[in-house]
């Protein structure tokens, strides 16, 4: 192996894929072959078996659409305002000075310990469950939008002023078109950090949702449904991570060659 | 009647957490007529890319003033086209995107940008590339659809900042040849910053030296080589003469920069 080699594309899925095998096989084997207690861990084929039963017998499908529900409308509404804030700050100082120390200060605020107070302004309805996810994603994007705004390339800008550009020009024809691509990038990983603060919003005060099919799940002591909602969780991520990375090729072409 | 204006233009850094300030470039007059084509030269710190981008409208003189057609200078503007050393096509627009960019800016109909565009670029000889991205072109075409760019606009003067200085040998040559065909074809005006002695030369009508930093003009020659010029002229008896009073002056200068780090 030689460091910053690339792989071929085919090597790259085959040893992509072998460790999802492995994880499986030595989660098998612990638990099939009797090393694991069974309250302690499911075993990966009562899992399916039981995550099969969610699905068609119990409406987890449902739970599954509530989740996503609330993780992309937070987020959406989160981007919403977050991106033209971060822009704003990015391009011009004055607003960055006024607004950067509290979004930094409100940053470090964990969304989840917002809840109980969500819940006495909100109630445990929808929007407690979106203001979450906003909470958890609104400064985070925020403060990377306007790093990645206010780093664009210097000789870039001063070229589009020996261009005619006016300040405006500036923002929206050389600010904004470079930053999109690394703005894209910042959008898909806090979307990833949302989902963390889905399901802990949704382990209190929900009647719907992964999360609360986790915590009912947890009365009952079944592992096996509780890994079948974790898992769900991941391979939506992994779906969704993998889309958001192809429309951002293909929107981005020209950052990727 | 002149077309630039340089009165007594200075320019001193502030110092660096609480250090003396710097003087990068002593009060300086420089007066560029119509067509001129005037090669900047000298050390490398010397203060001649400053005067460029105070000209430019980069950067703002601590004294004096730049004047172009008699109108002050105040800030970056369209009038003064410029090529900078660094690569700064937008790497997000295509080779045509980016020429198109001043004229988009101006409000030019696309239908006019686009008659314009393909103009500039069959002149910079990248035609067949109007749909690449500048990161599929090599350093001496990004430096061509660069210059396609300023030109494209109709400043009333192109200011060039070692445009070619990040180019190999031989590209370097061909590149000074295009720019030299185009100036004779255009007329315009340009000043153009290097360190390179035969490119000073090869080029210009003024060759303008500056002495290390703090810059200040030392010596300005005037370049008497006939146009159109071939490559050959570098090879002439004149030539040779040119370079050696440059060379002696523009050694002088590199000593004192190089004797100042030690």
């Amino acid at each position: 192996m030689k460091p910053l080699r690339e792989v071929t594309p085919g090597a790259k899925l085959a040893l992509g894929i072998s460790f999802f095998v492995l994880f499986f096989a030595a989660w098998a084997f612990a638990t099939l072959g009797g090393y694991v207690s069974k309250t302690f861990l499911a075993d990966p084929l009562t899992m399916l078996r039981s995550g099969w039963t969610l699905l068609a017998e119990q409406g987890f499908a449902t739970d599954i659409g509530y989740t996503v529900w609330r993780v992309v409308g937070g987020f959406v509404l989160a981007a919403i305002v977050a991106v033209p804030l971060g822009v704003a700050m990015g391009a011009y100082k004055p607003i960055e000075a006024f607004f950067e120390p509290f979004v930094s200060f409100a940053r470090y605020l964990p969304a989840s310990a917002f809840i109980p107070l969500l819940i006495l302004w909100a109630g445990i309805g929808e929007a407690q469950k979106l203001a979450v996810i906003f909470i958890g994603s609104f400064f985070q994007l925020v403060l990377m939008i306007a790093v990645t705004v206010g780093g664009t390339r210097r000789d870039l800008v001063e070229a589009a002023y020996t261009l005619g550009a006016n300040d405006w020009g500036i923002v929206r024809r050389v600010l904004i078109p470079a930053a999109a691509p690394q703005v894209a990038e910042t959008l898909r990983l806090v979307l990833g950090w949302a989902w963390t603060y889905v399901i802990v919003a949704e382990l209190i005060g929900a009647s719907h949702g992964i999360g609360h099919m986790i915590t009912d799940s947890q009365a009952l002591l079944a592992t096996d449904q509780i890994i079948f909602g974790i898992i769900t969780i991941g391979v939506i991520g992994l779906v969704s991570d993998l889309a958001f990375k192809r429309a951002n090729r293909a929107l981005f072409r020209w950052a990727a060659l | 009647m002149s077309r630039l204006s340089i009165r007594g233009v200075g320019r001193t850094f502030p110092g660096v957490n609480g250090g003396a300030p710097t003087l990068a470039l002593q009060p300086t007059d420089l007066e560029v007529a119509d067509n001129d084509f005037i090669t900047v030269l000298g050390p490398s710190g010397c203060g001649k890319s400053t005067l460029l981008r105070i000209v430019a409208g980069l950067d703002t003189p601590t004294q004096g003033e730049v004047l172009l057609d008699g109108q002050p200078v105040r800030g970056p503007g369209a009038e003064r086209g410029m090529v900078f050393q660094s690569y700064t096509l937008f790497p997000w627009l295509t080779v045509h995107q980016n020429i198109c960019f001043g004229l988009r800016e101006k409000g030019m109909a696309p239908a006019q940008q686009a008659e314009i565009a393909a103009r500039f670029i069959a002149e910079v000889g990248l035609k067949g590339f109007e749909n690449h991205y500048p990161k599929q072109l090599s350093g001496g075409m990004q430096q061509r659809v660069a210059l396609a760019r300023a030109l494209a606009n109709d400043p009333k003067i192109l200011l060039l900042d070692e445009p070619f200085g990040a180019l190999d040998n031989q590209t370097r040559a061909l590149m000074q040849e295009l720019l030299l065909s185009i100036w004779e074809q255009h007329r315009k005006t340009v000043l153009f910053v290097t360190h390179d002695v035969d490119e000073a030369i090869f080029m210009a009508n003024r060759c303008v030296v500056f002495s290390a930093r703090p810059g200040r003009i030392k010596h300005e020659l005037a370049i008497d080589l006939p146009y159109p010029r071939h490559y050959t002229v570098k090879t002439s008896p004149r030539f040779s003469e040119l370079k050696a009073v440059v060379t002696e002056d523009i050694r002088a200068e590199s000593l004192k920069t190089a004797q100042m780090e030690h």
